[in-house]
C-alpha cells in the first residue's frame, strides 16, 4: 500500500503559494462529533465500528469528497502508519488510538478526515504557502457537506464539543509550519516565540538548548478555540505569520550583513555534504536542507528548486524511504539509501 | 538538566507554553518528549496542547470533584474525578451534566465561555439572540467604565427588551 504515493511529494509541499520560501504550508483542522454517541476515548469497539460506518457512507454523499481512498486501520501496518504521519495525514494520537479508526484522503491530499482519533472526525485541509483562508474554506465546506447527513454535537453556548475541552468552541486548530534559520542564527527567535506567546498563539519547534532546532522548522497555531470566529483567529493568525516572516527577512540582512562570508561557506558545505555523502541521517538531512533552503533565500544557490528541497524533506523520512523501496530496513541500511536519493535527486 | 519525567537522561526538548499568562516548561529526553506526543513539525500533525494544560486542570478539578461526590453523566457514565485524571470527557451530554464546572474551566482554558464561530443551520435562530445579548453586555460594561451614563441606560433598555422577547 502507499508505494505510488511515497514517489511522489504531498501537494502542500509543492513550494507554490504565498511566501513559501519561508512558509512551508498552512493547515486548518476542524474536530466534530456526531450527536448520542460517546466520543472515541469512551466508546467501545461496537460504537467505533457504527461512527465508521455513519461517516463512510456521509464522505460519499458529500459532492467534494467522492474523489478519494478510505482506509481501515485494521488494514494499515506500522509502517503505513508511520507512512502517514510524515505526510501529516494523520497524527500520533490516531497511530495509538485503539482499533476501529478509519481515514479519507483526497485525491489531491488536500483534504483528509480521521475518524475515531480523539473525537469522531478530524477534518483537516493543508495547502502550500501561507493560505491559511483557503484551508479553512476547504474544510468548512468538507465540514457542511457531511453535516448534511451527520449530527454534529454543538451547545448554542459552548459550540462544538469535543473530547478535550481545549478543543470546544470552533474545533478549529490553525497552523502554519515556518522556516525560521536567521532568527535562530541570531538568538532573535526566543524573543518572537514570547511575543507570539503573549497574542494567544503557540510555537512549537524541536531543539536543544544553544543547538540548531531540527531543520529550523516551528508550527505556529492558535492556542485558544472558544470566544472568537474562526475568521477572527484565521485573520490572527496570518497576521503573525506575516509579521514573523518580516522578523525573519529582517535577520537574514543582518546575518549576512555581518557574517556573509560564514553562511556562504555554511550553506555551500551543506551542498557539498548533501551532493557527495554515502551515509546520512534524517535529521542531518533536515538540518542540511534547510541550509539549501536559507541558500535559496539569501540568493547564494539557484538551484535546486524550491520544489526539490520540500520534496527530499519529505522523501528522505524514514517511512518514505522504507515505502519508496517496498521494504522495511534497519536505520544503517537507511542512512545509505537516503544518501543515495539525496544525491541522485540534487544532481539531476 | 536532567528529563524531569525519567529523570535519568539529558534533558534535549524543552518546550515553554504561556497559558493566561502561566508560564509552563517542560524539560524532557527525547524518549520521554515522544512519550507525551511531542514529535517534530514533520512527524505528524499533533497539538498536545492538552498534557501542557493537565496541571491547571488538576488544581481547579480536585475541588470540584469533592462538590459532586462521584455524580456520573447518564450517558456515557464518567465521573467529573475520571474527567480530572485524563482530560477527556465522556460523551456530548458530559457538558450538560457538568455544566457549571466546565464553564469554569473553559473561561481558565479560554478566556472565554461564549462560541462566537461557526453556527450549524439548525442553530440559527436560537444562537443569534444569546450572542447579541453577551455583545450588549461587553458594550454596557465598557459604556459603564468610561462613565457614559446616557448610553449605558440605553444599552441596558436593549437588553432587558431581549429578555423579554426570550420570555
Amino acid at each position: 500500500m502507499f508505494e505510488e504515493l511515497a514517489q511522489k511529494s504531498a501537494c502542500w509541499l509543492s513550494g507554490e503559494g504565498t511566501n513559501p520560501e519561508i512558509v512551508l504550508s498552512s493547515r486548518v483542522r476542524l474536530a466534530r462529533n456526531i450527536t448520542t454517541f460517546p466520543f472515541p476515548p469512551a466508546a467501545g469497539t461496537d460504537t467505533r465500528e457504527k461512527v465508521l460506518s455513519y461517516v463512510r457512507s456521509a464522505i460519499t454523499k458529500a459532492g467534494d469528497l467522492k474523489d478519494g481512498s478510505f482506509y481501515d486501520s485494521g488494514e494499515l501496518s506500522d509502517l503505513d502508519m508511520s507512512f502517514l504521519m510524515e505526510r501529516h495525514l494523520i497524527s500520533p494520537e490516531f497511530q495509538k488510538a485503539q482499533s476501529s479508526r478509519g481515514l479519507f484522503v483526497d485525491k489531491e491530499e488536500a483534504i483528509s478526515i480521521m475518524v475515531n482519533e480523539e473525537d469522531h472526525l478530524r477534518i483537516q485541509s493543508i495547502k502550500s504557502g501561507l493560505d491559511i483562508k483557503s484551508s479553512w474554506e476547504t474544510a468548512d465546506k468538507a465540514d457542511d457537506q457531511l453535516a448534511h447527513s451527520l449530527e454534529f454535537d454543538y451547545d448554542p453556548s459552548f459550540g462544538y464539543l469535543t473530547s478535550c475541552p481545549t478543543n470546544v468552541g470552533t474545533g478549529m486548530r490553525a497552523s502554519v509550519l515556518v522556516h525560521l534559520p536567521a532568527l535562530v542564527l541570531t538568538r532573535e527567535i526566543e524573543k518572537v516565540i514570547g511575543r507570539i506567546s503573549k497574542v494567544g498563539l503557540t510555537v512549537r519547534g524541536f531543539y536543544g538548548e544553544g543547538t540548531d532546532v531540527l531543520g529550523n522548522l516551528f508550527q505556529i497555531s492558535n492556542q485558544t478555540t472558544l470566544g472568537r470566529s474562526e475568521e477572527d483567529i484565521i485573520g490572527d493568525l496570518e497576521r503573525v505569520t506575516k509579521q514573523i516572516i518580516e522578523y525573519e527577512e529582517n535577520s537574514r540582512v543582518t546575518v549576512c550583513k555581518d557574517a556573509k562570508d560564514q553562511i556562504e561557506d555554511k550553506i555551500w558545505r551543506a551542498y557539498g555534504i548533501l551532493t557527495h555523502a554515502r551515509v546520512l541521517t534524517s535529521s542531518e538531512v533536515m538540518n542540511l536542507l534547510s541550509a539549501i533552503r536559507l541558500g535559496l533565500g539569501l540568493k547564494t544557490l539557484t538551484s535546486p528548486s524550491l520544489r526539490l528541497v520540500n520534496e527530499l524533506l519529505l522523501l528522505s523520512q524514514p517511512a518514505h524511504l522504507q515505502k519508496y523501496h517496498g521494504r522495511e530496513m534497519s536505520q544503517n541500511e537507511r542512512d545509505m539509501v537516503r544518501a543515495e536519493l539525496v544525491r541522485r535527486k540534487l544532481r539531476g | 538538566m536532567l528529563c524531569q519525567d525519567c529523570g535519568k537522561k539529558e534533558a534535549t526538548v524543552h518546550l515553554t507554553q504561556i497559558i493566561n499568562n502561566e508560564k509552563i516548561t517542560l524539560n524532557l529526553c527525547d524518549g520521554c518528549a515522544e512519550k507525551r506526543g511531542f514529535h517534530s513539525p514533520l512527524q505528524g500533525a499533533s497539538f498536545p496542547l492538552a498534557e501542557f494544560l493537565s496541571g491547571i486542570i488538576d488544581k481547579g478539578l480536585l475541588k470540584e470533584s469533592a462538590k459532586l461526590k462521584g455524580q456520573r453523566c447518564p450517558r456515557c457514565g464518567i465521573a467529573f474525578s475520571d474527567f480530572g485524571k485524563a482530560g477527556r470527557l465522556g460523551c456530548g451530554n458530559c457538558y450538560k451534566i457538568f455544566r457549571d464546572q466546565l464553564r469554569d474551566l473553559l473561561r481558565k482554558i479560554h478566556g472565554s465561555d461564549l462560541h462566537r464561530g461557526k453556527i450549524p443551520p439548525a442553530y440559527g435562530d436560537v444562537m443569534k439572540p444569546i450572542r447579541e445579548e453577551k455583545r450588549l453586555e461587553d458594550e454596557l460594561k465598557k459604556a459603564i467604565e468610561s462613565e457614559n451614563f446616557e448610553m449605558a441606560a440605553q444599552i441596558r433598555d436593549k437588553i432587558q427588551a431581549l429578555s423579554r422577547n426570550k420570555k
